[in-house]
């Protein structure tokens, strides 16, 4: 038994990652080594074999994901996990997913950008990279882990996403959590919901790979199953087969939007704390996350009160939700370690009259708590 | 009564997806009727067999032949290939590309694969150049040739092909041409049947673009070169050295058995398995 079920444990998140995706039924890893994710790819390598499950370290990111696509053709649940450089690599590869809608899971530990970077330090620059990193336009599904735990369950949502909106997710973990250590109670084997791999239920001869359903999302038939069908990068028609007429050219981009967009509640998740009663809030994600709950109660204790607005799907943005709640707000801190990318959206969804108030860490350390509360007092 | 179709008709989409997008006197449509017959005489079931591409000219075939298909992106069929190979290995796995897609951009995943020798067949469709953008140079281009980015002459030496899939480890290495028809014919049997990591490289002209920027005739005269340029390996073997000079060979060059990668993988599992078990 991999997953320490029903226990509790000491373990770092990158290893809450692998165990993750064994409790989701990985069954193919392929991946390249790079700081600060390699104990993801070293502990399946352990784990994978036992399970009878494929694991391989391929030339390069390209050729990773490039093998995870025909891997999940094939019928393989299947993961990869990396870090900024890359990330960068597999956009090629992230965009053909996106297009041909294969399901996959891409963990991305974040560290300081952009090339090489600060291999060994934390960031959260990706953030926009993971949006649109690759070319044309896309749908894209990113969440982001604050803790060890979350590691753990947020690789199994990945996972989940992956099939239900048969699209790739993204896990924005960074270098702080992937290599944090907490104590985390396992569920017990059961308690949590894998979604398992959609198959068609029509006959061979009426199968389309890329029939319009109401979700926007048709069940993908696996290679060896007696379904044959085309898989291209091209723009396809319902039958995978590439089209230049305009009809069906708009009918699917219009569709990979809309199955994102029209699915919006079952995507979103924000965490709020004391938000709606406090005329300040910070708005914070992964690692910052922590260092932001630190701070408020770091105020309270001095009696100023603050709210925290934590979004853990990141892509889509939660757009509806941040108008909603923070629109009315005075004053909306967003602490990232990078120079900005998020709260571009923070306000672009907020009116003017809002102060958004960045503040920035790029040396690679973390946000601390006491810099959240000066920066808090500075604006108060 | 209209005449029966030909046998090779049950393995084409051939309502839906023709004519297909190559060139009169294109030499890729020739390798797609080589690999049916070969797949055809193998008996292999159209359920199993999955033909990865990358991008270009040659990696348009996919489209139609109605197998497993999966055209993928520029220089990463085999690495597409790997995956669906590992996920599935009871499928028949077969790459077809051309030389810029096998040897330029995908020059990395195609030395790993020769080295890793997973078992999937490689069609390398040699056209002397980018035939789908226009006719630039390859890296099998040869010196002196005139493209639509050499247009003083390439200055570059070209792969010898097969001897590269030699050194990176390649179970099985073959040359053919278009011309020479069965004789690729039963290349390509051999080659599908080969347990590990197998090379097909087939020349084929390309007259829309290389054959009229360096004036080597139409699709007739580009055939009569192939005839004329290469020689069989035992006809090469039987020749002097200087009569043998400057023509291109064909055939069989490496033939051997060596483990493929996915039952070395399924070992591993049996060993991480049992060393588990005793550590208990």
């Amino acid at each position: 038994m991999i997953v320490p079920w029903g226990e509790t444990k000491l373990i770092q998140g990158n290893e809450a990652v692998a165990l993750g995706a064994v409790a989701a039924g990985i069954e193919f890893f392929a991946g390249y080594p790079i700081t600060p994710s390699t104990e993801i790819a070293e502990l399946l390598a352990k784990y994978m074999p036992l399970l009878g499950t494929k694991w391989i370290q391929m030339e390069d990111e390209i050729a990773s994901i490039s093998a995870l696509i025909g891997a999940r053709l094939a019928g393989a649940k299947s993961m990869t996990a990396t870090s900024g450089p890359g990330f960068s690599l597999m956009q090629e590869g992230l965009g053909y997913a996106c297009m041909a809608e294969v399901p996959l899971v891409l963990v991305n530990v974040m560290r300081g950008g952009p090339s090489t970077g600060l291999p060994t330090q934390v960031a959260q620059g990706d953030v926009m990279q993971a949006r649109w990193g690759t070319h044309g336009d896309h749908p894209v599904i990113a969440i982001a882990p604050s803790n060890v735990k979350e590691c753990f369950e947020m690789t199994i949502r990945a996972f989940n996403f992956s099939e239900q909106f048969r699209t790739p997710v993204i896990l924005l973990s960074d270098e702080i959590i992937g290599h944090m250590r907490e104590r985390i109670a396992f569920p017990s084997e059961g308690d949590l919901h894998v979604e398992p791999k959609p198959i068609p239920d029509v006959p061979v001869e009426w199968y389309e790979p890329y029939h319009v359903t109401a979700s926007n999302v048709s069940p993908m038939a696996c290679i060896g199953s007696g379904y044959r069908f085309h898989v291209t990068g091209l723009t396809h028609d319902v039958h995978g087969f590439p089209t230049r007429k305009e009809k069906e050219v708009i009918e699917k981009m219009n569709r990979l939007k809309h199955k994102i967009t029209r699915r919006l509640d079952e995507l979103e998740d924000v965490r709020m704390h004391d938000v709606e009663e406090n005329p300040i809030t910070i708005f914070a994600y992964g690692s910052v996350y922590r260092s932001a709950l630190a701070a408020q109660a770091m105020l309270k204790k001095r009696k100023k009160k603050v709210g925290v607005f934590r979004p853990v799907t990141i892509w889509p943005f939660p757009d509806r939700t941040v108008k909603e709640i923070l629109d009315s707000k005075e004053v909306i801190l967003v602490p990232e370690l990078n120079q900005g990318q998020l709260i571009h959206e923070v306000e672009r969804m907020t009116k003017d009259s809002v102060r958004v108030v960045p503040l920035h860490r790029i040396d690679g350390y973390e946000i601390t708590p006491e810099e959240i509360v000066n920066a808090v007092l500075e604006v108060m | 009564m209209p005449a029966p179709l030909p046998y090779e008709y049950k393995y084409l989409r051939s309502k839906k997806k023709f004519p297909h997008v190559w060139c009169p006197g294109c030499g890729i449509g020739i390798v797609m009727g080589s690999i049916i017959r070969a797949v055809d005489s193998l008996s292999w079931e159209k359920d199993n067999i999955v033909m990865v591409s990358g991008i270009g000219c040659t990696s348009r075939m996919p489209v139609y032949v109605d197998f497993n298909t999966i055209h993928t992106t520029h220089g990463r069929a085999l690495a597409f290939g790997t995956g669906v190979k590992m996920a599935n290995p009871s499928l028949n796995v077969m790459a077809v590309m051309g030389d810029g897609d096998s040897l330029a951009i995908g020059g990395n995943h195609i030395i790993h694969a020769a080295r890793r020798n997973i078992n999937i067949t490689a069609v390398i469709v040699n056209n002397d150049n980018y035939g789908m953008t226009g006719g630039q140079f390859s890296p099998v281009t040869p010196e002196g040739a005139r493209t639509a980015t050499t247009p003083y002459g390439m200055i570059e030496p070209g792969f010898d092909v097969c001897n590269l899939m030699e050194g990176a480890g390649a179970s099985f290495v073959a040359r053919g041409t278009v011309y020479h028809i069965i004789e690729l014919d039963k290349i390509l049997i051999k080659a599908f049947r080969k347990k590990g990591f197998s090379v097909v490289e087939v020349l084929a002209p390309c007259p829309t673009n290389f054959g009229r920027a360096n004036r080597l005739g139409g699709p007739v005269e580009m055939m009569k070169l192939l005839k004329e340029n290469t020689i069989n390996i035992s006809q090469a073997k039987a020749m002097k050295p200087e009569d043998a000079h400057g023509k291109v060979v064909r055939g069989i060059f490496v033939d051997k058995v060596s483990i493929p990668y996915d039952k070395r993988y399924e070992k591993l599992c049996e060993k991480a398995r049992n060393s588990a078990g005793a550590s208990r």
